[in-house]
Formats: C-alpha cells, structure tokens, sequence
C-alpha cells in the first residue's frame, strides 16, 4: 500500500511543480526553492511528518523532504541543546544528503563530459 | 465543421495550451510518481535486509537517490528523461543532483574550482541559502515559544 502511495502523493507534488513551470513561467531554480521553503514550514507545522507516515518515500524524495528534514533536525536540537541548536542542528540533520550531493556531484561532473547536443 | 484559416488558428491557440498543459503535467505526475516508487522500493530494501533504522534508512535513500540522479545525468540518461518528465524529474532529489551535475560538467572547461566547484551551486545553492535560513528562522521561533510554554511545544 505504501507503494501506491508514494507513486500518487510523489506525483501530485511533481504535477503541482509542473502546473508552476507552465503557468507562472517560474524557473527550476525558483520552484527548487518554493518547494524546500514549503516543506520546512510544512516540517515545522508538524504537517509533513504526518503525509511521510503515509506516503513514505513519496514524500520523503521530493526536494520538499529536504526542508522537512531541515527544521525537524533545528527543532530537535534547540529541544535538546538550546539556543544554539537554531544553527547546527538542521545541517547536521541533512548532512547525509548535503555531502552526498557535494561528493558524488563532484566525482560525476570530473568523469562526465556534457553529450554535444 | 469547416473553418477558415484564421478561425483555425484561433482555435489552435485556444486548444493547445490546455492540452499540452494536461500532457505535461499528467507526464510530470507518472515519471515523478515514478521515482519516488524506486526510492520507496530502495527504502524497503534497506529497511527489511539491512537492518536499518527507519531515519538511518531515509538518510540512506537520499544518499543513493542523489547518486543515481547524479550517474544519470553524467551518462546523460537524466536530461533525455527530463525532456519527458518536466516537473517530474525536477523536484525528486535525483533532480537536485541533476541541477549539481550538470552545469558543473558544462562549465569544467573553464577550470576546476571556478568553473566546476563554482557553477555545481548555481541552483543547489540557492537552494541550501533559503532551506536552512527557512529551518534556522523557523528554529528561533521556535526557541522564543520554548519561553512562554516552558519549553513544551
């Protein structure tokens, strides 16, 4: 079951970003953003956890999780460690992904060459 | 029913942004729905073989989503499925790598730390910037309530 909804609530959020490009003219660049900025005031609404409950990696993949995992990681944190939770712990939350992006971004980009178009 | 030519192309033009717009959408909701069904199935793998905690094997679904949208874009099977997919290869993570890979191969001629290392941030910079000053913003006020609930929230 939760395949099946991983497969529409990961879509529905994709089909909303595809309404966005066609009708607002926003570039990827500026819909990347609304969606993680979405997901980290979603995230710290307490909202997004419940939709990860049921649709899984539907809601955890898009960018949108990415601001989820963010704020949970800053409110644990400032529960935990006060203050200065506010700045460590959102990064160290996302660090798996930050690096992996980081490191394996690099490495493809050094191997890869664009395809002449 | 017969038309002239520029009630044609009036119709045209009332019709196929619609229709395109259905297309797209509809494409953007099968592939992206598509992706997160792989990484449901990574998810699942890692869970009930690897013996990974739930949050250990979420981490652990980015990291292999971020490296499977990065090989895909170097061997350039990401951008051909993009032109299909749209919004749906854009907004899973595999599209955040995508959006790290690409502009850092194109620009690695140029060198590689103001050309490659610089130009990997050109959307996933951004992208950090606003999701964690969104998160650190969202953690002070969550510290200012902490106050007035007693830490309680």
């Amino acid at each position: 079951m939760t395949f099946v909804n991983a497969f529409w609530v990961g879509g529905l959020i994709c089909a909303i970003a595809q309404i966005l490009i066609d009708k607002t003219k926003l570039t990827p660049g500026r819909i990347l953003v609304t969606f993680v900025v979405a997901g980290a005031v979603l995230g710290g609404l307490g909202v997004y956890d419940k939709i990860v409950d049921f649709a899984g990696a539907g809601a955890t993949v898009p960018i949108v999780g990415f601001g989820n995992v963010l704020v949970k990681g800053t409110i644990k944190a400032v529960r935990e460690i006060g203050a200065i939770g506010i700045l460590t712990g959102g990064v160290e939350a996302a660090a798996g992904g930050i690096s992996a992006a980081v490191v394996f971004g690099f490495l493809m980009a050094v191997i890869f060459n664009p395809k002449s178009k | 029913m017969k038309y002239t030519k520029q009630e044609y192309q009036e119709y045209l033009e009332k019709k196929s942004p619609n229709s395109s717009l259905i297309k797209d959408v509809l494409a953007a909701f099968l592939v992206g729905g598509a992706i997160c069904v792989v990484g449901q199935a990574i998810f699942c793998i890692y869970k009930n073989f690897g013996g990974l905690s739930d949050d250990t094997a979420k981490t652990a679904v980015s990291i292999t989503m971020i490296f499977l949208g990065a090989f895909l874009t170097g061997t350039d099977v990401y951008g051909r499925l993009a032109k299909f997919g749209g919004g749906g290869t854009l907004v899973p993570i595999t599209g955040f790598a995508n959006a790290i890979v690409s502009p850092a191969m194109e620009f690695k001629r140029e060198g590689y730390v103001m050309g490659l290392a610089a130009k990997m941030f050109s959307i996933a910079g951004p992208v950090l910037v606003y999701g964690i000053c969104a998160s650190a913003a969202i953690g002070v006020i969550y510290y200012i309530c902490g106050f007035f609930t007693g830490g309680a929230l």
